[in-house]
């Protein structure tokens, strides 16, 4: 993780993030018809941190706190064993559970759509939601299972071998979203998630 | 991460934190949920391989991997091969033939998990479930896990050890992984019952109980462990319990947020009143509890993962 960032380009600046999730958040409680029965679910690390602020905002636009918690999937990952055991991020299901309620998962980047099928696994075994949505702050392409977003940040057409790093202030001191194409193609996996298709 | 778990002396400080953090997290997935089971070591085999008597640590390693949903076979020694005399090397090879990814041993030969692990006899992991009188590391690991939920960091307490140091694997792992941790340790116990070379230990020894319970944050009482005792390691049982006993009155000498452990299982009346291990500041009963936890946190780490050598 000690990669010089200094030729990644950047193509979302602390602003543009900020209205990004504005605009998420107003279409989350549109497409809901209202913020009622919502709860928001970060995947660590990320989505953690993103799915508290789009839930400031709902509940700044709506006049009602809307539940907020963390959804770690790395004991439901399909890559387990290709790799070291991992340490595991925290899980947090608020108080009122998810039974009967529209579930909205948070992430940075959607990519190959494995993280959000472990999500989804996980999410069965904690109870039955009315429905699951997907936010995320960028979609970079290269699904490799029928997995969309529901809510989507920016579109990034990437190719394979470059990389798309998000930074929050809450991780990284500032807000942004750089888009890296390494000087060498044996890239080492990233640690983020969502970089290894 | 190591690739065996033979001994808490093997664990450095990331090692150890990372099991005690992981299990704080197989804690909350599990607590309170529709669905107790986590499908992360599906398809992956655990053998709890006994060879000596135990209720709780089979039953927690067993549990453990199931809520992992690995697949459990238990060999103990009465009914197995092993009552008719099967060296250990033969039984390892059985398991191996079988294609055990785990292997979980307790045997009463200090070492003997040590052999399984670096003979070439297995791939598969080995973790020591109690060997002799040698180390019983998870045990340790899930005294340390119930300390630091209600204490805190564990670096800088003052932990009270009591008993029969000279027969307890757990003290001896205890010591070890608590000094790990940073934690004081003091071992209490009359002269016969501290093994040779004890000073060498990362801890203190003192053979009076009650000068050494003012200031404890937490005291664990050891099992006289009379089926290892073939000499007279102390006059009378009164007495052993009347000096080195947990009672009521001794309770009060502790401050009064101190915890009371024991690995259990108690003999009541003798290291340990019933009064005492009945008590509010008792955590006997979840001790056994956080078991299943610590040796999930285990089994995730050591098995989850590639078992080839990088990944060690």
């Amino acid at each position: 993780m000690s990669r010089d960032l200094s030729g990644a380009r950047e193509v979302l600046d602390g602003d543009d993030v900020a209205r990004a999730l504005t605009r998420i958040a107003h279409e989350v409680v549109e497409r809901n018809r209202g913020a009622a029965d919502l709860v928001l679910l970060g995947i660590p690390k990320r989505g953690v941190p993103l799915a508290h602020r789009l839930a400031e905002r709902i509940s700044a636009a709506e006049g009602i706190d809307v539940p907020v918690g963390a959804l770690d999937v790395t004991m439901y990952r399909d890559d387990l064993r290709l790799r070291p055991a991992r340490a595991l991020e925290p899980t947090d299901i608020p108080p009122g559970g998810v039974d009967d309620r529209t579930v909205v998962l948070v992430d940075d980047v959607l990519f190959s759509g494995r993280t959000i099928r472990a999500a989804l696994t996980a999410l069965e075994d904690i109870g039955r939601p009315r429905a699951v949505r997907l936010v995320v702050l960028v979609d970079r392409g290269h699904r490799q299972l029928p997995i969309r977003a529901d809510h989507v940040g920016k579109n990034i057409p990437t190719s394979l071998v470059e990389s798309v790093k998000v930074r929050l202030a809450e991780t990284d001191g500032h807000d942004g979203v750089l888009l890296d194409k390494p000087a060498h193609d044996t890239q080492a996996p990233d640690e983020q998630q969502e970089a290894t298709p | 991460m190591i690739r065996h778990l033979l001994s808490a002396g093997d664990l450095s400080l990331d090692d150890a934190t990372l099991v005690l953090d992981t299990a704080d997290e197989m804690a909350r997935l599990t607590e309170g949920r529709a669905v107790k089971k986590l499908p992360t070591l599906r398809g992956r085999t655990v053998v709890n391989l006994f060879f000596e008597d135990s209720t709780r640590t089979r039953t927690s390693f067993e549990l453990a991997a199931k809520r992992l949903s690995a697949d459990v076979v238990n060999f103990s020694a009465k009914g197995s091969s092993l009552s008719k005399g099967e060296s250990l090397k033969d039984t390892a090879l059985t398991l191996e033939a079988m294609g055990a990814d785990g292997v979980v041993v307790r045997h009463s030969a200090s070492g003997a998990p040590y052999r399984l692990a670096t003979s070439g006899w297995i791939n598969a992991c080995v973790v020591n479930a109690g060997d002799g009188t040698h180390e019983h590391p998870t045990q340790a690991l899930l005294d340390a896990f119930t300390m630091r939920r209600h204490l805190g960091e564990l670096a800088g307490k003052r932990i009270v050890i009591v008993g029969d140091v000279l027969h307890s694997r757990v003290a001896r792992s205890n010591v070890l992984l608590l000094a790990t941790l940073g934690a004081d340790v003091t071992l209490v116990a009359p002269p016969t019952l501290l093994p040779n070379g004890v000073d060498a230990w990362p801890c203190a020894t003192s053979y009076d109980l009650d000068g050494a319970l003012a200031g404890a944050d937490a005291v664990m009482m050891l099992r006289v462990q009379s089926e290892r005792m073939n000499a007279a390691f102390f006059p009378s049982a009164r007495e052993y319990s009347r000096r080195y006993g947990l009672d009521t009155r001794r309770q009060r000498l502790m401050p009064p947020e101190a915890l009371v452990l024991h690995p259990g299982p108690m003999n009541r009346g003798m290291e340990i009143t019933a009064e005492v291990a009945d008590s509010a500041r008792s955590v006997i009963v979840e001790q056994v509890t956080n078991g299943v936890y610590v040796r999930m946190a285990v089994l995730y780490l050591m098995l989850a993962g590639t078992n080839s050598e990088e990944a060690a």
